[in-house]
């Protein structure tokens, strides 16, 4: 599936909640829950991304040339909001990953977690993710 | 009675009348707004006060002759005095407007050190304090090649003062502590530590900023030397802060920033500057911050700080026996005598994910390390929620904040 593809999937999952608040969380709590975990090698200083108040970590790699992501976070809400991420850009390729944009955590109404108050350290996993996928596009 | 006396005394569905804010709505809820502790929210007492400075009065201060000028001015300068009576100064220069407690603390840093700090020298702070209070010193340490001494905090949250008594020698130069902690709400017994300090004739900072909402400042019965605090934690505008300093430092310390306003005669070979705490005040002042403090103080003052305080302990008492009551909850720094502020966490639950699903259902508390990330350390955690009060908020608001609570553990544990 195309990230455009992934992310309208997404986009209809979440319809389902409509504006209920609760089932939205109790699902994005539940996302966290069941994110494969980062290889507990790569949750150290070098892969951390900091945000004010919880951790984030990311670990990328390169295969068949689709890049791989995988994430954690000490709190279980960015976990969330990282399967999310981790759903749609991992198994990409660079270019595409590139050329996304993240408008649908907007369409969900979940926002408010991309806002550059620094407290949960999404935006910067994201731009971790962008450049992670820059860097690669030059490899390969 | 007098707990009956203060009751009718207060009253607190008045008081909220004050405040235009909290009939909003947050996330389709009513607010409940518990993070005073970061900022408190203004009555329009203070919003109207700023309106009709900008209606009636803007213009330059100090300088002007004309009527507006000196109308100006002298809103300004009665806004000093308003501070001085406030907190008991000995005379209205010894109060310096300034940004903040951050700048007051960076001004007596930088004219301190500047005088008095040496290679070798010990500056003392508390393992509680705001980073405000920890990198001014710090930064100096580094400059002066002085060092940074720390007095600790025992489990319950409290400054180990017999740790205090053997830190302080024949080389400290000044210790700087809070009076009361942003992030655990305890009051630290500052008039002993000022009197053991000044056995051996060291001046104390006090950091008044979670202080100064909660209780009376007497600076003189305090005997500090420096009182540090800000505005908006007291229902002023943000922007606007308080240096109070003995009058003997004022005289001493050269200029923090110059400027307009700070100088006697200025020739291109030698300056000389004003007396007082217009030598502190460079550049054009924050004018509708001052009157707006001016303003929340007499509005504070109208209420009276005895009743202000009384009806916040009688909050505390009623959040902490709520909060104990809910299983895996810990409180940090669980003493009697604290100002307005729980901090907690539930089992291993992030605070930040209890700090969201709280805000979804309207509740406004603080969650992360509240810039202690020392404190933070000590005990060994990544942050807490804190909730913190002010005499607008009621019981039937903890009840909501409770209910909140007991459903952001459900989901997420």
């Amino acid at each position: 599936m195309s990230i455009a593809e992934i992310e309208q999937e997404i986009i209809e999952e979440f319809e389902l909640f409509a504006d209920d608040w609760e089932l939205k969380y109790e699902h994005l709590i539940e996302l966290g829950k069941s994110l494969p975990l980062i290889d507990p090698v790569f949750k150290t200083e070098e892969y951390i991304i900091k945000g004010c108040q919880s951790k984030v970590w990311l670990h990328s790699e390169l295969k068949d040339g689709k890049i791989i992501y995988t994430g954690d976070s000490d709190a279980i809400i960015t976990k969330g909001m990282i399967a999310l991420l981790v759903r749609v850009f991992s198994n990409q390729t660079p270019a595409a990953i590139l050329n996304a944009d993240v408008s649908f955590i907007d369409a969900i109404g979940l926002k408010e977690h991309l806002s550059p108050t620094r407290a949960n350290g999404l935006i910067s996993m994201i731009k971790q993710m962008k450049l992670d996928a820059l860097a690669m596009s030059q490899k390969s | 009675m007098p707990d009956t006396l203060q009751h009718i005394a207060f009253n607190v569905e008045k008081a909220r009348e004050d405040f235009p804010i909290l009939k909003m709505q947050v996330n389709n809820k009513p607010l409940v707004y518990f993070d005073n502790g970061a900022t408190a929210q203004k009555p329009k007492q203070v919003i109207d006060a700023i309106a009709k400075y900008y209606y009636e009065e803007n213009s330059n201060i100090h300088r002007g002759v004309h009527t507006l000028s000196q109308k100006a001015t002298t809103h300004y300068e009665l806004a000093r005095q308003t501070v001085q009576k406030h907190m008991n100064a000995a005379s209205v220069n010894e109060i310096i407007f300034t940004r903040g407690t951050t700048e007051s603390i960076n001004l007596v840093a930088h004219c301190f050190g500047k005088l008095f700090i040496t290679k070798g020298d010990e500056i003392i702070v508390s393992e509680m304090e705001h980073h405000s209070n920890i990198l001014p010193w710090q930064i100096l340490c580094e400059e002066k090649g002085a060092v940074l001494k720390v007095i600790p905090v025992n489990e319950k949250g409290e400054l180990v003062l017999e740790e205090y008594k053997k830190l302080l020698s024949d080389k400290t130069k000044l210790v700087a502590v809070t009076h009361v902690s942003n992030t655990l709400g305890v009051i630290n017994e500052v008039k002993e530590i000022i009197s053991i300090a000044k056995q051996k004739n060291i001046p104390v900072l006090l950091d008044g900023a979670q202080a100064i909402p909660h209780m009376a400042i007497d600076v003189q019965d305090l005997d500090c030397d420096f009182y540090c605090f800000s505005g908006h934690k007291i229902y002023a505008p943000t922007g606007i802060g308080v240096l109070y300093a003995k009058a003997k430092w004022i005289d001493r310390f050269e200029p923090y920033q110059v400027g307009g306003g700070t100088i006697k005669t200025v020739t291109f070979g030698k300056t000389v500057y004003v007396d007082g705490p217009l030598k502190f005040e460079a550049g054009t002042p924050n004018i509708e911050g001052a009157i707006g403090l001016a303003a929340a103080l007499n509005y504070i003052n109208e209420i009276g700080l005895s009743a202000i305080s009384s009806y916040e302990d009688e909050l505390m008492q009623y959040a902490t026996e709520k909060l104990k009551q809910l299983s895996g909850v810990k409180i940090y720094g669980d003493v009697k005598r604290k100002a307005a502020v729980i901090s907690f966490n539930v089992n291993d639950i992030h605070p930040f994910d209890v700090g969201t699903i709280l805000d979804k259902q309207g509740v406004a508390v603080r969650t992360g390390h509240h810039c202690t990330q020392p404190l933070m350390q000590c005990f060994n955690i990544p942050g807490t929620i804190r909730a913190s009060f002010s005499f607008y908020n009621t019981k039937a608001e903890i009840d909501i904040f409770i209910s909140a609570l007991e459903k952001a553990i459900k989901m997420l544990s």
